[in-house]
């Protein structure tokens, strides 16, 4: 068996396709993490209940409306993307003008009410999702067996991270949330309705998590506590990253997963934590992450 | 002369402290007016204040007739004003172009692009760096250019010379000499008389948050003593 470090290569390999797909879980949170807070200054603790909706609302469609893997994965993010647009209108625009620990305390209690409600109605127990037919099984690549839907979620994921950023260098839209990121109140002057722009940022916010949500409920089960798990790893990207850098939470997401997928093969005793330890030292030789501005 | 923007009374705060003492101002249509005043009396807030960033305000504004004081900040430029701030207010995430294009166009007769551009060549040679990569006299001519695309009929322009080399002074006041021919009002915040002097039309003296004198350009020479003493210049 070809060895690589001491390591079977399988192994190797495997765990490090493992830690992609973790990767591509950390870049579509963080992502939509970063965008939030560039432009809304608001740490969304809530992003983990609204990736736990968005495999939630794949379930419950297929449940009762019979709706495939497919639409869902369209139609839940547009749902609790709409959903985050409202709470955002109706609730969290009212704590922008105080400390940005409101906005903080709010998501986090609003996070802590979504997922307190989905445990009361189905339990803290995960539910299965099937990955869809189109998708299942696998391939062999020579060197590994290849689930395929392990791939298309590296594929996907890397698809939607690179047009989120397309999205927000490249068009008019993105402009604006640019410039409204550095100077709202002038780029309001200007005619552009930035509260209108706010609400629209928060609602995709959302909806990445939620898409991200619908990938992963084949992946994992669809459980409650699902974003909770995810999201403490998914702060610690966004720290690494630099808070409020695009491409940063992309990369780092991209990068911690794969870190901690070969931590499993060299020392699975660290794999827990090896994020963690990567965000201390970060913090400590680059407090504002490896791809942040100094404020 | 039919008045385009038309202060009365004006009284604004920043929090708990009052700033502007009831500002009583007129622009008339195709005029350029400049406000003179010390640091600290109230020129630039009494710009933010009619440009509606700063909303504790009471008193009247009202613009081509229409009462300012229930617009919303991202109607205003809709209305009809244009904004330069005092910082410029260039982003730097944006590159030239961005900039450039940011500002919605808000009504018709704002200039094409390429009249900008042969206006500013070297904004059209920098286009695609980062905003705030340009010199401080460049940044200014891109705050100016990027409201010259949206139509707007009023330009509120805050100390536009301020920190510049002369000749980029004298390029910007050609600039707005050029705006004034297309018939655009203009409302400036200026510390630098003689630039002042050779685009206003009319001069407002303002101290203490309010204005104590209103005089054409013609008066200038004649009270050039007193002002230098109230403006200690």
């Amino acid at each position: 068996m070809t060895m690589i470090f001491g390591i079977p290569l399988q192994a190797f390999l495997g765990q490090l396709l493992i830690g992609l797909i973790n990767g591509s879980f950390y870049a579509l949170l963080s992502l939509g993490l970063a965008v939030i807070f560039g432009l809304l200054r608001v740490i969304n603790f809530a992003h983990g209940a609204q990736y736990m909706l968005g495999a939630f609302a794949a379930m419950l469609l297929l449940q009762y409306f019979g709706i495939n893997y497919w639409f869902a994965l369209v139609l839940a993010p547009v749902i609790v993307g709409l959903f985050g647009a409202l709470i955002e209108r109706t609730l969290l625009s009212r704590l922008y003008k105080l400390d940005h620990l409101y906005g903080l305390l709010f998501t986090f209690g609003l996070a802590l009410t979504i997922e307190g409600t989905f445990r009361y109605l189905y339990g803290a127990a995960g539910q299965p999702y099937s990955v869809p037919p189109a998708l299942a099984g696998g391939t062999n690549l020579g060197f590994m067996f290849l689930p395929i839907y392990r791939g298309w979620v590296v594929v996907v994921s890397l698809i939607a991270c690179i047009g989120t950023w397309l999205l927000i260098e490249k068009t008019k839209l993105g402009s604006y949330l640019r410039a409204a990121t550095e100077n709202p109140v002038l780029v309001q002057a200007f005619g552009v309705n930035v509260p209108m722009l706010l609400t629209l940022t928060y609602g995709l916010g959302a909806a990445l998590a939620a898409f991200a949500g619908v990938l992963a409920a084949p992946v994992y089960q669809v459980s409650p506590l699902m974003g909770s798990n995810i999201i403490i790893v998914v702060f610690a990207v966004v720290v690494v990253g630099g808070m409020g850098s695009i491409m940063g939470a992309i990369l780092t997401g991209y990068m911690l997963g794969i870190a901690e997928g070969l931590t499993k093969v060299f020392y699975p005793e660290a794999s827990n934590i090896v994020i963690f330890v990567i965000m201390a030292i970060v913090l400590l030789i680059r407090p504002a992450g490896l791809f942040g501005r100094d404020a | 002369m039919k008045p385009l923007l038309q202060v009365s009374n004006l009284n604004a705060w920043y929090g708990e402290s009052h700033v502007l003492h009831g500002v009583d101002m007129t622009v008339g249509e195709g005029e350029t007016i400049t406000i003179l005043g010390r640091n600290g009396v109230g020129k630039t807030t009494t710009l933010r204040t009619i440009m509606g960033i700063i909303r504790e305000r009471k008193g009247e504004i009202r613009f081509d007739g229409k009462d300012m004081l229930s617009v919303p900040l991202h109607r205003t430029a809709h209305v009809g004003l244009g904004f330069v701030p005092e910082e410029r207010g260039i982003f730097s995430t944006l590159t030239v172009e961005e900039n450039l294009m940011l500002p919605p166009v808000v009504a018709d007769g704002g200039m094409s692009i390429r009249e900008i551009y042969d206006l500013f060549p070297n904004l059209e040679e920098r286009r695609s760096s980062p905003g705030t990569k340009l010199s401080g006299g460049e940044q200014q001519m891109l705050a100016i250019a990027r409201i010259l695309r949206t139509g707007v009929r009023l330009l509120v322009l805050d100390e536009p010379t301020e920190g510049l080399a002369p000749v980029i002074v004298q390029r910007i006041g050609e600039v707005l000499k050029k705006l004034k021919e297309r018939g655009m009002t203009v409302l400036l915040v200026e510390q630098n008389f003689r630039f002042a002097s050779r685009i206003a039309d009319r001069f407002y003296l303002m101290d203490h948050g309010r204005m104590v004198a209103d005089f054409p350009v013609a008066e200038l020479p004649a009270r050039m003593d007193k002002l230098h003493k109230v403006l200690g210049v």
